[in-house]
């Protein structure tokens, strides 16, 4: 049976699972002690529960538990990981480089520390979504202290080569941090084996809680410092202070360990849901464009520009469907996606973006439901649009002569 | 964010959909906006040429639901009146009428702009025919 409205923006976050919620429950009231309490039984138990989700964590993204560094999300970790690394490098060099489809906790980060005398390299995405190689190769300089480059993307859900990002930046001495927000416990993440010195994660997009996250910070080869940017008590070996949040990290630990249980079936689960939605959708309409790449995305990802239709109004039709849209209308900017206009496929193609985000608890049922609905929906709108008419009648839309506004 | 009873009422039901003849010379068509923009309103008017008065109108729209509903809303308000009735007619009302918050006020401009655009088409293609009337 179907159960409204179906949930599928699992980009944005993830329903927890109870799993989760029953592993935190007892640090609220019975265990609520602080972790740094070192002389009673109420802060052992605390950090014992802290130390064993880091251990979690750290399991999941192939670290050792003294690289996990707890914090508030993934915003945080990405605040940390670059301005920490920018301050403590500042003998080194200014220059930091990182991609213009970045999220905005590392893109805002980038243009504050402009300010503060850094000079950052936005580099532009191949119309796939997937930075140039080589464009970073000859980015880099003997200024360059930092990469900072996205593990998977969280509008069109294209998987840099992280790896080989990670060789290039080895090879020249230079710090790789990833915002592995929405790769991490979805797709297979490693350290070592991916050459990562620094690495953002949150809970709540893998269904744990909201309002935690962790920064993986590297400590052999080489080994990694940062500039704390919250002083305190000194918590986190001094890189993050602040009491910690022991239901939260022992809820991110949970998370991560279940995460990493799944992942193996949930990746081919997911995967064969988002085949079949884009099949089903592709069927029965024309003018569908998928943005980004389908061979290195995430398994729950799917980002789709139904032309001539407007995502908001689209998103009106399916108001029991949860999705986000890459239009103007639906952001608080009035701007669209500058992910998707960094693909270079047009304004037009952004307003008309809808982005699926399929969870632990997406049936296909409700995959067959949307298909249906959206195939409706967009049907009916591109009867009211003029631009779907104009393109039947034959005319050239780029040849109009818009009254732009 | 939530939408206005109205708003959701002429997204649902839009009045007036589709397309009149645009080489008919009592037809005015009118179309603004751009795609990369996010909106593009296509607004027609029937106009009898003994009367002066707006017959039928139709229209499509790509945009937002309150796009939507601007150019709907703004063919029921255009049938019926003379078209130098339908020149007065102002963004304002429609905002009213729907009540479009803050950010959607641009979604009213944009349909008056639409009307004026359709009246001054008709009124060009009216005088073309009365300068070929005079000189005949």
């Amino acid at each position: 049976m179907l159960k409204f409205p179906i949930y599928l923006d699992n980009h944005a976050t993830t329903p927890m699972d109870p799993r989760v919620l029953d592993a935190m429950l007892p640090y609220f009231q019975d265990l609520f002690g602080n972790a740094a309490s070192r002389n009673h039984s109420f802060g052992w138990a605390a950090e014992e529960a802290v130390e064993k989700a880091r251990k979690q964590v750290a399991a999941l993204i192939g670290a050792t538990s003294k690289e996990i560094v707890f914090t508030s999300g993934a915003t945080e970790s990405n605040n940390l990981a670059i301005k920490g690394a920018f301050e403590m490098y500042a003998q080194k060099g200014n220059h930091i480089i990182t991609a213009a489809t970045e999220h905005k906790a590392v893109l805002d980060t980038c243009k504050r520390l402009e300010k503060h005398g850094a000079r950052v390299t936005y580099l532009a995405v191949r119309p796939d979504g997937l930075i140039d190689l080589d464009l970073l190769r000859e980015s880099i300089t003997d200024k360059t202290i930092l990469v900072s480059i996205m593990y998977g993307n969280n509008e069109i859900g294209t998987v840099q080569d992280i790896p080989e990002i990670g060789r290039i930046c080895r090879e020249r001495g230079v710090l790789l941090h990833t915002d592995a927000t929405q790769a991490a416990g979805k797709i297979p993440v490693n350290v070592n084996s991916d050459n990562i010195d620094l690495l953002s994660l949150s809970g709540h997009k893998m269904y744990g809680p909201k309002g935690v996250g962790a920064l993986y910070v590297r400590r052999k080869n080489p080994r990694v410092q940062l500039t704390a940017q919250i002083d305190g008590g000194g918590h986190e070996r001094g890189m993050r202070s602040g009491t910690l949040n022991v239901p939260g990290i022992v809820g991110l630990g949970k998370a991560a360990e279940l995460s990493a249980q799944l992942m193996p079936e949930e990746s081919v689960k997911h995967a064969a849901m988002r085949d079949r939605l884009q099949s089903l959708l592709t069927a029965e309409l024309d003018e569908v464009y998928i943005n980004g790449t389908m061979e290195r995305r995430l398994p729950h990802n799917l980002n789709i520009s139904f032309a001539y239709v407007e995502g908001e109004s689209l998103l009106m039709g399916i108001n029991d469907i949860a999705v986000s849209s890459g239009s103007a209308c639906t952001s608080a900017t009035l701007e669209p996606s500058y992910v998707l206009k960094a693909l270079g496929a047009g304004d037009d193609l952004a307003h008309s973006s809808i982005r699926f985000g399929i969870g632990r608890f997406t049936t296909e049922e409700e995959i067959d439901y949307t298909a249906a609905k959206v195939t409706d929906v967009v049907k009916k709108l591109r009867e009211l649009s003029p631009l779907y008419e104009m393109v039947k009648e034959g005319i050239d839309l780029t040849k109009v002569e818009w009254s732009a506004h | 964010m939530a939408y206005s009873d109205k708003v959701l009422d002429h997204y649902n039901n839009p009045r007036n959909v589709g397309s009149l003849d645009k080489k008919d010379p009592d037809v005015g068509t009118g179309l603004v906006g751009a795609p990369e923009c996010g909106d593009v309103m296509k607004l027609q008017i029937k106009v009898n040429p003994d009367t002066g008065i707006i017959e039928d109108a139709k229209f499509k729209t790509f945009g937002c639901g309150s796009a939507i509903a601007s150019s709907s809303l703004a063919t029921e308000m255009l049938k019926g009146r003379t078209v130098d009735e339908a020149l007065q007619i102002k963004n304002t009302e429609i905002v009213n009428e729907l009540s479009l918050p803050p950010v959607k006020i641009h979604c009213s401009v944009l349909a008056e702009d639409a009307i004026k655009a359709a009246i001054s088409d008709y009124k060009a293609k009216a005088g073309v025919d009365a300068g070929a009337a005079q000189t005949a």
